[in-house]
């Protein structure tokens, strides 16, 4: 009977979820996307235009100095390109313009055949967005991996903190807490470097064995990989774990205090159906708006481990493109992670809607 | 029952500032923090007396070489503690070379040495040491003492994580006091005058609160030109952190003066005909001083890892200047860490700093509300 009435206001949630005010909601949160977005591109153009001097200039000086001859021609052309010569709020309209919409008559679409300009990257002499989209997809996916473990991991230890406050185990979680979160990422990475080239002989760095850059991952090497990303997960996923663990566990403990608990028990609800079935619901919500933090943390926590441990995600690139000064790479792994970022924040405030009818009522409490 | 009354009436006649030290002192990790980060700055600060050798003095022949041991006693007779100068040995078979010690001659360890010349403070020449390696007991020179090794190019790493802490402790700590005036100035803007200009600061911290720090700090720096000096590259790499770091800072500000600026006290002096900047900092920033300090305190662990990771990656602080990332750049292949492990020895401190305000900051955001 009971779980009969759960099921149908779970439909019914589900119902209200497609409703005009959830669907309004959604949409006021997408449309709030687009000033976010531009702002990011303010912030980023900025970035770019931080060193001395002008891109392009510096570009053919380092070609000069390299003995290649640059043709007058091909200067210009690149000069009207970047807009150089134009004021600088007219190149960030360009800037952006030409992200969005490159014409086909323009010489960069004749290069790459792509209407999205993202300029040119001097460090891999190739255009920007073909380095950046090189590793996208591994960066997504591994910050999804690590992501997935911190929640798998840190959110059983919270309700088990919680449940046994001043236990054993309870002070014991705190305290890897602390640690992971007070010992910088990069330097836990290069220490479990070290133990690990002490106890195993092999220090685990890169994501990929040669074989497997060769043969690509299949089943038979997926367990390989795994090993490989151990590290990554602990030092990048740590210092988050240990954010969530304690946020969930505070929260938690509002709860279990509260008077509904308190009518549950009295009432004869199994302890195991309190916890889950009525605190952890509630204890959840933070959690999910946190989401996009946790995202951010994870970008930069693994920026420098990456360059420590030699993994083939962004770091590494967006260090190569600042000691070459090439901004226009360097802005855009910057702008990628930052949208990256938002977009959580919008999938986290989503979901958040569909967990808590309160916040879509009142028209989003943030 | 008058002893009672009596600290009644002290707790109410207390004020704010001494009752968040009577909480504070109840605080037992924070208290031994508050110690331990006071020892790490003035050592910071007399580094130069502390340090046995200066920034840029080496010894090629001690390239790597692992911690001095220290001796006490010589030919089974205790002379107290000394060291022994090192020799070059080939091992003829394989034809490694190894430092060992020569153990024919003693050298004393003695304190207020003599040695490379300094500035106390940046004031007074001075060339004392608090320690250092002696005359040899046969009149031999050249013995060095390296309590935690020598770097690649037989460097103390002693002296260095001393001199390295001026740079690593100071940097967050300017970036701090910037990020703090930076804060309170443009959050109580936002929270004092409220409406479109309230929505556009907003968007934007919550912008700079969107992109990854690191990554954001990376991309920063590069705005510092090559080949600029020590002072300089210390002014932006100050610049650099605080750019992010006022944003928190804001946004607590903000935060207060919302719920703060309609109270009848702020109410009383705007028709009194006080000005606005007046009510701001007179008025306004005591009433939440505890909260903004709270949160300086737990502002700077970031930038101290901010500015340890960027000189780590040679972003930052360069040599000749020195600071505990500059000293980690050692540290970076395995290879060299297995080799020489006492490389680590900076990260030690890092984590110990980073805890420690950790540790402080949560046992002063306890105190900040000793009304409670």
């Amino acid at each position: 009977m009971e779980e009969k009435l759960s099921k149908n206001s779970f439909v019914e949630n589900l119902k209200e979820f497609f409703r005009r005010d959830l669907v309004q909601y959604i949409f006021k949160r997408i449309l709030w996307f687009i000033p976010t977005l531009l702002l990011i591109s303010i912030l980023v153009f900025f970035v770019i235009q931080l060193p001395p001097g002008d891109y392009v200039s510096a570009h053919i000086a380092a070609l000069a100095t390299e003995g290649e001859l640059v043709d007058a021609d091909y200067a210009a052309s690149m000069r009207e390109d970047y807009g150089l010569d134009l004021p600088v709020w007219q190149q960030y309209i360009k800037w952006v313009k030409d992200i969005i919409w490159t014409p086909s008559d323009t010489a960069y679409y004749r290069l790459y055949h792509s209407h999205h300009n993202w300029k040119y990257s001097f460090a891999y002499g190739r255009d920007v967005w073909s380095v950046v989209n090189d590793r996208l997809g591994l960066t997504i996916g591994v910050t999804a991996i690590i992501m997935l473990f911190q929640y798998l991991v840190s959110i059983p230890i919270a309700v088990y903190a919680s449940t046994h406050q001043y236990s054993v185990g309870d002070y014991v979680s705190a305290i890897i807490g602390f640690l992971g979160t007070a010992i910088p990422n990069f330097i836990l990475a290069i220490v479990l470097m070290y133990l690990s080239y002490k106890w195993t002989g092999n220090a685990n760095v890169g994501l990929f064995t040669q074989e497997m850059l060769k043969n690509g991952i299949h089943l038979y090497n997926f367990g390989d990989f795994l090993k490989r990303m151990i590290i990554p997960i602990i030092v990048i996923g740590t210092s988050g774990t240990c954010g969530i663990i304690r946020s969930v566990r505070a929260q938690m403990l509002d709860e279990v205090a509260k008077q509904y608990t308190l009518t549950a028990r009295a009432k004869g609800v199994s302890e195991g159906k309190i916890i889950m079935k009525y605190c952890f619901r509630a204890a959840i919500n933070p959690t999910v708006s946190g989401l996009g933090g946790v995202l951010s943390s994870l970008f930069s926590g693994s920026t420098v481990t990456a360059m420590v441990l030699n993994m083939q995600i962004q770091g590494p690139v967006l260090y190569k493109a600042l000691q070459s000064q090439d901004m226009y790479l360097a802005g855009a792994i910057v702008m990628v992670q930052a949208v990256l970022v938002v977009i959580g924040v919008l999938f986290s405030d989503i979901a958040l809607a569909f967990l808590d009818p309160r916040i879509r009522y009142s028209g989003g409490g943030r | 029952m008058a002893k009672k009354l009596k600290s009644k009436e002290d707790y109410y006649l207390a004020s704010q500032w001494t009752l968040m030290a009577r909480k504070l002192k109840k605080h037992k990790l924070a208290q031994v923090s508050f110690i331990i980060l006071a020892v790490l700055y003035i050592s910071a600060l007399f580094a130069d007396f502390l340090a046995p050798y200066g920034l840029d003095e080496f010894d090629g022949l001690y390239r790597n070489s692992a911690p001095t041991k220290i001796y006490t006693i010589f030919e089974d007779q205790h002379v107290g503690p000394h060291v022994y100068k090192l020799e070059k040995s080939i091992n003829k078979k394989t034809f490694e070379v190894t430092l060992e010690p020569d153990l024919s001659e003693y050298y004393k360890i003695e304190f207020f040495v003599h040695g490379t010349e300094y500035k106390v403070l940046g004031l007074f020449p001075c060339d004392l040491h608090l320690f250092g390696v002696g005359e040899g007991s046969k009149g031999g020179t050249g013995a060095k003492i390296f309590l935690f090794g020598a770097d690649s190019l037989g460097r103390d790493i002693f002296s260095r994580v001393l001199l390295g802490a001026r740079i690593s402790l100071s940097i967050p700590f300017a970036s701090a006091i910037i990020s703090f005036f930076l804060g309170v100035a443009i959050g109580s803007i936002s929270g004092y005058f409220g409406g479109v200009l309230d929505m556009i600061i907003q968007r934007i911290i919550e912008v700079i609160g969107a992109v990854p720090q690191i990554p954001l700090w990376m991309a920063l720096s590069a705005a510092i030109p090559a080949g600029i000096s020590t002072v300089k590259m210390y002014f932006y790499m100050t610049i650099i952190l605080s750019f992010i770091n006022w944003t928190g800072m804001a946004r607590v500000v903000r935060g207060k003066f919302l719920s703060l600026k309609n109270e009848d006290y702020v109410m009383a002096a705007r028709i009194s005909g006080v000005s606005t900047w007046k009510i701001i900092w007179k008025h306004l920033v005591p009433g939440f001083m505890s909260y903004l300090i709270v949160s300086l305190t737990l502002g700077i662990p970031g930038s101290i890892v901010g500015e340890t990771s960027m000189s780590y990656l040679g972003l930052g602080i360069k040599s000749p200047a020195t600071s505990w990332g500059v000293l980690l750049q050692e540290a970076s292949s395995v290879t060299d860490v297995a080799a020489n492990p006492h490389k680590l020895i900076p990260i030690i401190f890092v984590t110990i700093t980073v805890l420690a305000f950790n540790f402080l900051g949560d046992g002063m955001r306890d105190a900040a509300d000793p009304y409670k």
